[in-house]
């Protein structure tokens, strides 16, 4: 016997079926009692009408969230994203940038760094580079969350972890209140990467420490409007 | 013997002299070890109170906290109940996506899977992110013995793989160390480390970034565990904080995951449930800093040869015990560790598995038959604090009554005379049954001296007072001194 046969077999004797009794059929989701909030609601716990003012108040609270965990946040207007851009790169002194392909031009009108693209870069040469700019597919505000799946304007997983400084631009119709709406937008066909905070361990005496393989830096530029072309 | 269902009796469990899931000793002795160090009970004492007041600050932002724990403990049940289908539907859907599914009996027989995969690329080095189920079967001394070096790459786990130790908690495996010990240990064992090194916890963890970056740019075979698998979609997930999950899960060429048959979702929908109690429960965190999922290989994205080998090793011995099968709800978050008033004073070590703590007294006997860890039912005050905190809602206190049954059981069909504890506690079920009976005992002068004498009897002295096994029985148990007048006597007289 296989050891899948067999580990099968020893699944259907502990559930006690009898020999060769089939196993009853899976229920999938629609069995679970699901009395848990599952959209339209904040951290308070009180469902808000979806609309401008809950927009808003989604925008605050995943402000406050990162920047509990210490990741930057710079709001801009639409109009000011470009210098926005420039002046954080500025900043932090990045010389070199990688620029995943998709990510809008129109915002990288003031980069004075020097720009790369990923021309299946090796993972030592990504770290060759400065740091890296991506869009996100969504952010979560309870939170803190920002989910990159891999699409336009992102890049492979590798683009956002090997460089030390990452720059995620969002927009803030890309919010959502908690973790069921995200999961509900996603899909999970893709490559997807959950990131909350810069890198960091709580392994010696549970102290925090920010950076250890991830990027140290996380800065994050908040579009008070729709994203070009969305 | 109406307590042992018939069918658990007889199921393969975790085999002994691979792995890690017993110890060299009984909980009693090695928790009287532990005990009498205070730097590691000091270290442990600081390290949980911190944890729980984080994890009690992020679950109070919840309203729904309630609601999400029902509705986790209700998937586990559905994915134990039907497993055998989840596991099929997930073998198909990883198979898809271009993902090799492998199945493993038992510890041996992953290792063995696994050292073949590793020797098939031609590497004779891998990067790991941390994983319970690796260390549950051995793998890096089994990789080691064929000639294939491991590296940990968690920090904590890379400070108990430099120290030449054992991990002690389940989400900080180094939590019995403190910053000094962990410099001394870089000092000495960390190729290349500045011998400048601080202590602080910033320049050690900048450190481990040093020395472990050239690794993650360079090898080519990753070992993963995973957090969660999702049945409808193919799914793997792993959460962690550090990078070094990332970094090991997408530079690689090659990604070997190792995962316990129990670890599924049925879809990808429940991870609206499991992804908020998760971070909550464990780091006490609104969400750890990294998630990954993938779905079967990416091209162009991440590792091109992927391999899933799902993992028995007793898990189907424990499933078998409905009264302990919940126990497979676990989702390794370590809440319960950090609550256990046991644990906060033994450490981790004391368990001799590598699953310590509450969930570790009732994980690993069911593993590998609790005739191989019978103390470890017994390693619990039944406070009930893990259980409240449990956020798969594992009723451990409950479990470890039956356990202990189970134990007790075990050794009355092996021995021809009653135990000890059974010939004790049928005298005490006589004494009590009737009220004259209790009434006279409790004014005999006898039990207020075996109370003095087992006062006396916790120094190593007096403990030669008692003969066995009344000697063991109060060497770890405080008994209160009998009052004066017992509440019968003094209701009579009024």
């Amino acid at each position: 016997m296989t050891a899948r046969d067999e580990v099968l077999a020893r699944i259907s004797t502990a559930l006690g079926r009898a020999r060769g009794e089939a196993p009853g059929e899976i229920s999938g989701a629609a069995a679970i009692p699901r009395r848990y909030r599952r959209a339209g609601a904040t951290a308070a716990g009180e469902g808000v009408p979806a609309g401008v003012g809950h927009q808003a108040e989604l925008v605050e609270l995943l402000v406050d969230r990162l920047v509990d965990y210490r990741a930057t946040v710079t709001r801009s207007e639409p109009a000011g994203v470009a210098d926005v851009l420039a002046q954080r790169l500025g900043q932090h002194r990045i010389d070199s940038v990688l620029v995943p392909d998709g990510f809008p031009e129109e915002w990288l009108g003031a980069v004075s760094a020097e720009r790369r693209t990923d021309d299946a870069l090796t993972p030592a040469q990504l770290d060759g580079i400065d740091g890296v700019l991506c869009t996100g597919t969504l952010a979560i505000a309870e939170t803190g969350t920002i989910v990159l799946d891999s699409g336009p304007g992102q890049g492979r997983r590798a683009l956002s972890l090997v460089p030390d400084y990452l720059l995620i631009v969002l927009t803030s119709d890309q919010i959502v209140a908690g973790v069921p709406e995200a999961v509900a937008r996603l899909d999970s066909g893709r490559p997807l990467t959950w990131i909350s905070g810069p890198s960091a361990t709580s392994d010696i005496e549970l102290n925090r420490v920010e950076g250890v393989h991830g990027p140290r830096t996380l800065d994050v530029i908040l579009i008070q409007a729709a994203r070009p072309g969305f | 013997m109406t307590v042992a269902g018939k069918t658990y009796l007889g199921m393969p469990t975790a085999p002994p002299g691979v792995g890690q899931l017993r110890g060299d000793e009984s909980f009693p002795d090695a928790a009287e070890t532990a005990l009498a160090n205070g730097q590691l009970r000091r270290n442990l004492a600081n390290a949980t109170s911190t944890i729980r007041a984080k994890r009690a600050a992020v679950v109070a932002e919840v309203p729904d906290w309630q609601e999400l724990r029902a509705a986790a403990a209700a998937v586990k049940d559905d994915v134990l109940a039907h497993l055998d289908s989840y596991l099929v539907q997930l073998e198909a859907r990883v198979t898809e996506r271009g993902g090799v599914v492998h199945w493993a009996r038992d510890a041996n027989e992953a290792n063995r899977i696994v050292t073949e995969l590793v020797a098939a690329t031609g590497s004779r080095e891998v990067v790991k992110v941390k994983s319970m189920a690796t260390q549950e079967i051995g793998l890096n001394q089994a990789l080691e013995e064929a000639g294939i070096l491991a590296f940990e790459t968690d920090l904590a786990e890379l400070i108990v793989q430099l120290g030449d130790d054992r991990p002690s908690h389940i989400l900080v495996p180094a939590i019995h160390r403190n910053r000094t010990e962990i410099r001394d240990i870089f000092l000495s064992e960390m190729a290349g480390v500045d011998c400048g090194l601080t202590d602080d916890p910033a320049a050690l963890a900048e450190a481990a970034r040093r020395y472990l970056r050239e690794k993650f740019l360079t090898t080519k075979v990753a070992i993963s565990g995973a957090n969660f698998a999702i049945a409808d979609t193919g799914t793997l997930m792993v959460v962690e904080s550090e990078g070094n999950g990332r970094m090991c899960l997408t530079l690689p060429d090659t990604l070997i995951t190792v995962m316990g048959i129990e670890k599924l979702l049925p879809s990808f929908t429940d991870l609206e449930v499991f992804l908020q109690l998760l971070p909550r429960s464990s780091t006490g965190e609104r969400m750890n800093p990294y998630t990954s999922m993938w779905t079967g290989v990416h091209p162009g994205d991440g590792p091109q040869e992927f391999h899933l080998v799902l993992l028995d090793n007793g898990r189907t011995a424990t499933l078998a015990d409905e009264r302990g099968r919940a126990a497979l709800r676990c989702i390794r978050c370590s809440a319960c560790l950090n609550v256990c008033p046991v644990y906060e004073r033994t450490g981790g070590h004391a368990y001799g598995s590598v699953y310590p703590g509450p969930i570790g007294a009732v994980l690993s006997p069911q593993l590998t038959g609790v005739a191989d860890n019978p103390s470890l039912p017994f390693a619990s005050t039944l406070c009930g604090a893990c259980y409240d905190v449990c956020p798969v809602a594992i009723d451990i206190p409950k479990m470890l009554v039956h356990l202990r049954e189970r134990v007790n059981q075990d050794k009355a069909t092996s021995h021809r005379l009653p135990t000890p504890e059974s010939a004790g506690m049928a005298a005490a079920s006589w004494a009590m049954r009737g009220h004259r009976r209790w009434t006279w005992l409790l004014r005999a002068a006898r039990l207020g001296r075996l109370a003095r004498l087992s006062r006396l009897s916790r120094s190593a002295a007096g403990r030669r007072l008692l003969p066995p096994p009344l000697s063991a029985w109060v060497s770890s148990r405080d008994l209160p001194a009998p009052p004066a007048q017992s509440f019968r006597d003094w209701w009579a007289e009024q």
